[in-house]
């Protein structure tokens, strides 16, 4: 048996049209040179509106989704994304806002947009304890780009070029990616027997070269590094900068503040802790915080208020420039304070607080059946490890596929990359007791049937239509566009 | 209002489970001299009261002008259906497809995008989308420059759109990156200029067509002259006017990016919107970002999956080709929804009315006494019109009036004295442009 897919451009037919554009009401003569012109036209599909519908409705009903199926995706943050904050980004207020109005100066066309920026800054600085946000990165690497970017002027503005950052090897790849980015050397710090940067090592590569080091609080271990403020003091004492990857932010709100702490910098994902929806993969959006040091390099542009009325602000002399043309993805920055406003101080706390609960729980019910490479308490996540299954041929990525056919999303597995055969699970606070009885009660039955029938893994998933792609073939050979047979 | 389901019982249920007393017991890891009490933010308001909040605000922006405005974000239709279909919460609420099986859905779209993306450009292929317009375009710079290997200068048109540039050169400098920009004459490439500077020292020449002033272009001799010289030609395009322009492929250029605001999605006051990055195939490794591709699984069945993953910081870290994770998936799902309702007539079609609608504009306009439109004859659906009157009064007075007229390029380049971009899209009617005529001979 094999089957092949229907694709939009398989169902096109010769001159059948989707849509009716505007009539074109005016008499005109003119040419385009015919130099500029193209050849041959853009193949695109011919297809009526009906076709389009049900062939979208269709494959939309192949995916997962929150809405339908437990997610725990660790360091993903799958919580609910309330309906509210659709119905505040999809008015028309919002939607058919013209940026360039702002660069005719006609601020007072676009207030309400505005406040909802300052609001949003505004209510990221209290949750974090940094004294400025901006929110022109349209995503967290956009904004780990953006904040290493910021710690590389703030040294050259004092006359010195850095040449390193320090990164742990339990981060982010997005972490490395970036500091490289910016034109960085990236040093890894091992992890110590707890899943801690390893202190010792840590104070070793300190150094005058040093531009900042970034870390992941709680980190990708789903663990609180009581040291932290040790941290902060010995990269301080060498004047480099704490960069704070606010990836996991969702599980301290209303319980510690980076800023506080002494993290110089740090960016948020909003689509994961303040519930925008993920999109498939984005659009996200990556606000970034910085304390006083750092504030002279914020980017272009900013909000600031002006009597009653709110302006934008273009960068200072030592700001780092633009990396957005206004103001990032100002649609899912709404959706954000959106969600903000609806929790409040006591939501907020509460969510995170949750968030914590839930990982617990989960991690106490499956401690016994699963290895666990670090002990302990764990904030909002847990990362178990399958090394034990995979001594009986089943490996974390079969645990992974077999979840599928039982309505639940697959954890995230192979990272973090310092746990062999690491299985990160993240229920998130928006998930009730029985869903996650119901999570723990499978992958105990998956550890029973690795004891009873270990290859019977291979064939799972059974239910999706399809099950294990060949990743090999996919590269060797390559198909990334319909072709037309 | 908390989302948060647990009962009071459940919660000292799972805390016995867990073997802690009370809630606060949770966060025992965190020292306590770093813990705050609480956050100093309003309480949480009911969903009733956030959507009234939220509704004076948006009453607080005019959104009841009738838009001239272009420079990168235009005022074209926006179908039902691609709200609708892209309002499905099994878009919207899903993820990145790393599991490939439970995500089947986002892959296919993707897959359609990355063909139609191609169809488009004429160029061989296309990753899944990046974050918008600029960033695409100054990725396209660093791919440039990772594929010439040694080389460390970027040529840059002065005719792409400006805060594109602004972007471009942000991520250049910080990698000690040369760049130059070379400036337009008339609003046109300074072709002989551009010429003079491609050397064995160009990794590639970014340009724009129509570009920021809405002129077409041959660019054929550049593009011939940077491939002797073994650089790359980089172009930023407007997808609309590729229904009837030369596409980026037949032009032989190496990198096509551009932003899709334009096809089927809303202004946003910026974002979110996507960008685009296509190339030929010899260079697919260089790409950022995510790609799908087509293949089998187990079974001999077709399946869709995140493909030349190697690339990438989730696995390459330090290495990777770029550190972007986030695409802007589902604007890049709209778009294709959008692409699939025009088919290839009605993107030829959608393109000739832009062009036809501002041709009419341009001419009504150049009857004004005072008013000349600089680039009349070689000009797609924007172009730049000079006043008798301080730009910034002229569109002032025509807001007032119920326009926003066109974009102010004074306060671009201030060398641009009293110029104004205009645009038009096919929402614009006969009547709304005589009205705008009419309004600006009241203003002269």
């Amino acid at each position: 048996m094999s089957a092949t897919i229907q694709t939009i451009f398989d169902k096109s037919q010769d001159g059948r049209k989707g849509i009716a554009l505007p009539p074109l009401d005016v008499e005109v003569d003119a040419k385009i040179d015919s130099a500029f012109l193209r050849e041959k036209k853009a193949r695109l599909p011919q297809v009526s509106e009906f076709d389009v519908v049900r062939h979208f409705t269709n494959l939309s009903n192949k995916n997962m989704s929150i809405d339908k199926n437990f997610y725990p995706l660790g360091s993903c943050t799958m919580k609910y994304n309330p309906k509210i904050a659709e119905r505040v980004a999809n008015q028309d207020g919002y939607l058919n806002l013209h940026p360039h109005v702002i660069t005719n100066n006609f601020n007072a066309d676009v207030q309400g947009s505005l406040e909802t920026i300052d609001m949003l800054e505004k209510s990221l600085c209290e949750v974090t304890g940094m004294s400025a946000f901006t929110t022109t990165p349209q995503a967290g690497a956009h904004g780990e780009m953006l904040g290493v970017m910021m710690i590389d002027k703030y040294h050259k503005s004092k006359g010195e070029k850095r040449k390193y950052i320090i990164v742990p090897d339990s981060s982010h790849g997005t972490n490395p990616a970036t500091a490289s980015m910016v034109g960085y050397e990236v040093i890894t710090i091992k992890s110590d027997e707890n899943g801690a940067i390893d202190f010792e090592a840590f104070k070793e590569k300190m150094s005058h070269d040093v531009a900042a080091v970034m870390l992941t609080v709680p980190n990708t271990l789903g663990m609180y590094n009581k040291r932290i403020k040790d941290l902060c003091e010995v990269a301080h004492a060498y004047d480099a900068l704490m960069y704070y990857d606010g990836a996991n932010m969702n599980a301290i709100m209303g319980v510690a503040r980076p800023g506080d702490i002494g993290f110089d910098v740090i960016h948020i994902n909003v689509h994961k802790t303040f519930a925008t929806p993920h999109g498939g993969g984005g659009p996200g959006s990556g606000p970034v915080g910085v304390n006083d040091k750092l504030k002279p390099f914020l980017p272009d542009l900013g909000i600031k208020k002006e009597g009653d009325l709110y302006e934008f602000t273009k960068g200072g002399e030592n700001s780092i420039g633009k990396i957005s043309p206004f103001f990032g993805n100002y649609g899912i920055s709404l959706r954000a304070i959106t969600y903000m406003t609806v929790l409040g101080s006591d939501g907020m706390k509460d969510a995170s607080s949750k968030a914590v609960l839930n990982a617990n729980y989960l991690r106490v019910r499956l401690k016994d059946y699963f290895d666990v490479p670090f002990g302990g308490m764990c904030m909002h996540e847990c990362v178990l490890s399958a090394k034990t299954l995979a001594k009986k041929g089943v490996s974390a990525m079969d645990i992974a596929k077999y979840l599928l056919d039982f309505g639940l999303h697959s954890p995230t597995v192979y990272f973090p990359l310092i746990v062999k055969e690491a299985i990160m699970i993240e229920p998130t606070e928006t998930e009730n007791k029985e869903t996650i009885d119901y999570f723990c009660d499978t992958m105990i039955n998956a550890v029973k049937l690795a004891d009873e029938n270990p290859e019977e893994f291979q064939h799972y998933p059974k239910t999706l239509g399809v099950c294990r792609p060949d990743d090999t073939r996919a590269i060797k050979e390559l198909d990334v566009k319909f072709h037309s047979q | 209002m908390t989302y948060t389901p647990h009962t009071d019982e459940q919660v000292k249920q799972m805390l016995d489970v867990i073997g802690l007393e009370k809630e606060s017991d949770l966060f025992s890891s965190v020292p306590s001299e770093l813990q705050v009490h609480g956050i100093d933010l309003p309480k949480g308001l009911d969903e009733f009261s956030t959507f009234e909040k939220f509704k004076t605000l948006a009453a607080k922006n005019v959104t009841n002008k009738t838009i001239f405005m272009g420079g990168g974000y235009y005022d074209h239709i926006v179908p039902s259906a691609v709200d609708a279909l892209a309002g499905r919460s099994e878009f919207y609420t899903s993820y990145t497809p790393y599991q490939a099986e439970a995500s089947q859905g986002t892959l296919q779209v993707l897959y359609e995008y990355q063909s139609m993306i191609c169809e488009l450009s004429g160029m061989d292929v296309s990753n899944a989308s990046m974050y918008d317009g600029a960033s695409a375009l100054a990725e396209s710079a660093l791919m440039a420059v990772r594929i010439s290997r040694k080389r460390n200068k970027i040529l840059i048109d002065g005719g792409i759109n400006p805060t594109y540039i602004k972007v471009v050169e942000t991520y250049l400098s910080f990698r000690d990156i040369e760049f130059e920009i070379i400036d337009v004459e008339n609003f046109k490439t300074n072709r002989q200029a551009v010429l003079d500077k491609i050397d064995e020292s160009v990794a590639g020449y970014l340009f724009q067509n129509p570009n920021f002033f809405g002129t077409m272009d041959d660019f054929t001799a550049i593009i011939e002259k940077l491939h002797e010289h073994k650089a790359l030609a980089v172009i930023s395009a407007y997808p609309i006017s590729l229904g009837l322009l030369k596409d980026p492929g037949s032009m032989g250029a190496d990198i096509f990016c551009a932003d899709g605001q334009c096809l089927g999605n809303y202004m946003n006051f910026g974002g979110p919107s996507f960008g685009m990055i296509a190339t030929k195939e010899k260079y697919i490794r260089d790409l950022p970002g995510r790609i799908i591709g087509r293949t089998l699984d187990k079974d001999q069945n077709e399946i869709f999956v995140l493909t030349m993953q190697a690339r990438e910081q989730h696995i390459r870290r330090h290495r990777a080709t770029s550190n972007i994770c986030s695409n802007q998936n589902l604007i890049a799902v709209r778009s294709t929804i959008f692409m699939s309702l025009l088919g290839e007539e009605g993107l030829e079609n959608m393109a000739k009315l832009c062009f036809s609608k501002a041709t009419y504009l341009k001419e009504e306009l150049s009857k004004l006494d005072g008013i000349e439109v600089l680039n009349k004859d070689d000009s797609f659906n924007e172009f730049v019109i000079s006043t008798p009157l301080n730009s910034d009064d002229l569109l002032l007075k025509l807001r007032d009036k119920g326009f926003y007229a066109g974009i102010n390029l004074t306060n671009i380049d201030e060398k641009l004295t009293n110029k104004v971009l205009v645009s038009v899209t096919e929402k614009r009617t006969k009547e709304q442009m005589d009205a705008l005529i009419a309004a600006i001979g009241e203003v002269l």
